[in-house]
């Protein structure tokens, strides 16, 4: 069973390594995903997770994921807005699995899905 | 809305919108009796007795983008239809408590779902903000409170992949354990 025990270890642990994030400057990408009711409802919480997950596993450490409110287009929930080289990128409907790709292809190789943006559908 | 676990969610981004510092959520359930209770409370900006008369009905919001708020109607109904009850007190400057009843076998009680994952996403994703999280079932009884988390982390943020992980793992061991698959 883990107990805060092993959490003091792991601090110990992790404040003995240097840190790369302090090195990523100024490129970083911002990532909200709309959390209010009708986000949730329409499944944003699956897509957080999704995109918290990618993150984690292609160690992305010049990306900052968050929630935010009701985006106001409750009718395309869930929605994820990307800030990313001073422009602001909305996706919609989104899915698990379409935010996976959008992590692939936008954040980590810089070409927006476009199909997925709002206007496109 | 599908599972409990995310009317709890949402239940808690309000409180994170009433500017609470310390939100509790605790699960109760009591097999022998066949019921459970969830309970959501915080020290927000609590609301004005008008307010908390109308706060069941859809049509009342805080927010300004439309002036439809579902939240606590959703969650009102989802203990409602599961023979259960709903009860919300607030005062303001003091904080809101809101909590649900059910009764477990009800053939209309939503699963809780992935309780876990909505622990998990609220302690990491509101840096400001503390959490105690309860769960108990019968004797068994496992807590989470951040406030220990943060004083054992010093100034490592609760959203570092490492920590996430170890967060993970702990709310299933200590937490979902408890319950274990049965609601």
């Amino acid at each position: 069973m883990k107990s805060l025990e092993e959490l003091k270890a792991l601090r110990d642990k992790m404040k003995s390594q240097t840190d790369n994030r302090a090195v990523a400057g100024t490129d970083e990408t911002v990532i909200k995903v709309g959390m209010a009711t009708c986000g949730i409802a329409a499944g944003a919480r699956p897509v957080l997770t999704a995109l918290l997950d990618e993150a984690e596993k292609r160690q992305l450490h010049n990306v900052s994921i968050s929630q935010t409110g009701c985006i106001g287009l409750c009718r395309l929930e869930p929605i994820v807005e990307v800030f990313r080289d001073g422009q602001k990128y909305t996706y919609v409907l989104m899915t698990p699995e379409k935010a996976r790709r959008m992590i692939v292809e936008h954040v980590v190789n810089g070409n927006p899905c476009q199909e997925y943006l709002i206007g496109e559908n | 809305m599908r599972e409990l676990a995310l009317n709890i969610l949402d239940i808690a981004e309000n409180s994170l919108a009433a500017g609470a510092k310390l939100i509790g959520i605790s699960l109760t359930a009591d097999f022998d009796e066949d019921r459970m209770e969830i309970g959501i409370t915080d020290d927000g900006c609590g609301m004005d007795k008008d307010t908390l008369a109308r706060v069941t009905d859809p049509f009342t919001t805080s927010r300004t983008t439309r002036s439809v708020g579902m939240g606590l109607p959703l969650f009102k109904f989802s203990a409602e239809s599961a023979g259960g009850r709903f009860h919300i007190e607030s005062e303001k400057g003091k904080g809101t408590s809101v909590t649900a009843e059910y009764r477990i076998s009800h053939i209309d009680r939503m699963p809780l779902g992935d309780f876990g994952g909505v622990v998990l996403q609220l302690v990491t994703m509101n840096q400001g903000v503390d959490f105690r999280v309860a769960v108990k079932v019968g004797k068994a009884e496992g807590v989470l409170d951040t406030r220990e988390v943060r004083e054992i982390l010093g100034d490592v943020p609760l959203d570092a992949p490492e920590i996430r992980a170890f967060l993970r793992d702990y709310i299933q061991e200590n937490l979902v354990s408890i319950y274990g698959g049965r609601l």
